[in-house]
């Protein structure tokens, strides 16, 4: 194992960020906040407790799932693309590591951004409304999963992407959608019987009703059907990119 | 001697079915300088980006120092620098951390000591801390030849390195290059600029369209190909070359002072004194006469078009 590389990609990585400091942590504090005013007070003022937990506090989960989700993809894909498409990527190719060095420097840093933004997304929250969180342990676990798979599927992303349409196509049409008819801002159970079918084909349902269940211990679905989808879904990335890697797609001529 | 490369029958059919490798056999010694030289298209970059693990081969083998490129790739690619063509340079870094960037991926302990050395050696120190997007070209590629040489390479591939850059930077290359054979790193460098290579290499290998057609010690291969000119300064102007010379290839300079005779060195006899005997019976004098070899340029520009 080649740690002086996992260490250069992750500091290089981790600088970026700092370089970035506004994009990367200040935006996203902002919006939440916003969604916070208009869901949380304004909207949440006309609708009574959800499952015993006030409207505001119900929603705090699903803004962090939803920013650590968007953070994690838009990161890494842009990671990873970026030096493919300055050509800088050369030397990652032509270097000794394989791809549990890369993936470890690319998506560790970008999985580490999203959970300090998660974090600070949780204490901007805490100002706003009073949050307990039952199962802390199962919540970082949950912090800690999605923010790997995500980054490793925006990762994928990144190298699938030839372009800067498809790299931003992905999470506007596909996991934006996903994200907020997922619960982020109700629970399923609200829905009518119909559409709660439906919503149970949205993997990204699993992931919220099982950081809200660390949280407040209710969920649409059982947790250890949501834990099992975590890991699901991080094992099917971890194979693309070991694929990836392995065949050189889009990668080595 | 020890082949430091070894690369065996190599192939490389592109996605599209374009062979840019026919069955290359090629063998780099341990700490010498090999200008690999070729016409735009010729399979240069491709050879080189397989042997560093950029491309992946279609069949063959690359052996280095031992080692083959893909079963362990670990230890062939921290053995190995490259200095790509164009310059992809992270624009909102710094030298300085480029470089150091460089080193850690290819496995070494930071070592600030010999990034400077190698900064210094390219004239990049004081430079070390401005942004990427602030340097001009050449600077770049200085960037990027540190960059290369950062974890201290065995083997150093430049692909076209002096390509568009100025005299100063050129020089300075060549130095460093020399600098580098000295403390017995291994360079290869492909050019399209003859002159770089008869500076520089100790041998010299000849591509063209994905094939090897020649790898010979650069001074052997000048002596041996080397085509000879004499050139004659005549006594008095020629308004045309007098008839009965048909059968030499004589060339009159444009203002009838200069009659030139070309011939070489590997044929059984030169015919210089048949010619000189000659002028001598059609009553041509001259003051002096001169010879010149000719350079790795002609000897290449000969090669390919005899191939084509
Ligand atoms: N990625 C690629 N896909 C298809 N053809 C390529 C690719 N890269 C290079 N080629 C072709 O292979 C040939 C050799 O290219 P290259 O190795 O870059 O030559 P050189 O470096 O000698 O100029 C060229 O005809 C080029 O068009
Ligand atoms: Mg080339």
């Amino acid at each position: 194992m080649n740690y002086y590389a996992i260490k250069a990609i992750y500091r290089t990585e981790m600088a970026r960020m700092m370089r970035t400091v506004v994009q990367s942590i200040v935006a996203p504090v902002l919006s939440t906040s916003l969604y916070f005013v208009i869901f949380g007070a304004a909207i949440g003022s006309q609708i009574n407790e959800i499952d015993g937990v006030s409207y505001g506090a119900f929603i705090v989960p699903g803004l962090i799932m939803l920013s650590i989700m968007t953070e994690s993809i838009s990161n890494s894909s842009f990671a990873i693309y970026f030096p493919k498409f300055s050509g800088t990527i050369f030397e990652l190719l032509s270097a000794p590591v394989s791809f549990v060095e890369v993936l470890l420097g690319y998506v560790g840093a970008a999985a580490t951004k999203s959970i300090i933004i998660g974090g600070i997304i949780l204490s901007t929250a805490s100002f706003f409304v009073d949050i307990n969180i039952a199962h802390p342990a199962i919540m970082l676990l949950f912090l800690v999963l999605i923010s790997v798979s995500f980054s490793l599927f925006g990762f994928i992303l990144g190298v699938w992407a030839d372009g800067w349409e498809k790299l931003t196509i992905v999470p506007i049409l596909v996991i934006m959608p996903l994200t907020f008819l997922g619960g982020t801002f109700y629970s399923i159970s609200m829905l009518p019987p119909a559409w709660q079918t439906v919503s149970l084909f949205n993997p990204i349902v699993y992931l919220i009703s099982g950081f809200r269940w660390s949280f407040y211990e209710n969920a649409d679905v059982a947790i250890g059907l949501s834990l099992a989808m975590v890991f699901g879904f991080l094992a099917t990335c971890l194979v693309v990119v070991w694929w990836v890697f392995k065949t050189g797609y889009k990668l080595r001529a | 001697m020890q082949p430091v490369i070894s690369i065996n029958e190599l192939t490389k059919t592109y996605a599209g079915g374009f062979q840019a490798l026919k069955a290359v056999d090629l063998e780099i010694n341990k700490g010498e300088i090999f200008g690999l030289l070729g016409p735009n298209g010729a399979g240069k970059t491709t050879l080189i980006n397989i042997v560093c693990g950029i491309v992946t081969k279609t069949s063959g083998s690359v052996i280095i120092d031992g080692y083959d490129n893909e079963k362990d790739y670990r230890a062939t690619r921290s053995r190995i620098g490259l200095v790509p063509q164009e310059l992809p340079t992270e624009t909102f870094e710094t030298p300085y951390n480029v470089c150091r960037f460089s080193r850690g991926l290819f496995g070494k302990p930071p070592n600030p000591d010999h990034i400077e050395k190698v900064l210094k050696s390219l004239s990049l120190w004081d430079k070390k801390d401005e942004k990427m997007l602030m340097l001009s070209g050449g600077m770049k590629r200085r960037v990027l030849i540190a960059k290369a040489l950062a974890h201290e390479p065995e083997v150093l591939f430049l692909d076209e390195p002096t390509a568009g850059v100025d005299v100063e930077l050129r020089q300075d290359l060549w130095n460093v290059v020399r600098a580098l054979r000295e403390s017995g790193v291994t360079v290869i460098l492909t050019t399209h600029y003859i002159e770089e290579a008869e500076q520089l290499a100790d041998r010299v290998g000849v591509i063209n369209r994905g094939e090897v057609i020649l790898v010979e010690e650069k001074n052997k291969l000048m002596r041996e190909l080397g085509k000879k000119e004499l050139v004659l300064n005549l006594a008095e102007r020629l308004d045309a070359i007098p008839p009965g010379f048909d059968g030499y290839r004589l060339e009159l300079s444009e203002d009838g002072s200069e009659l030139k005779y070309h011939y070489d060195t590997k044929g059984e006899h030169t015919g210089i004194t048949a010619l000189l005997g000659a002028l001598h019976d059609a009553g041509i004098r001259f003051n002096d006469l001169n010879t010149s070899q000719s350079s790795l340029e002609e000897i290449f520009v000969e090669l390919v078009n005899r191939e084509a």
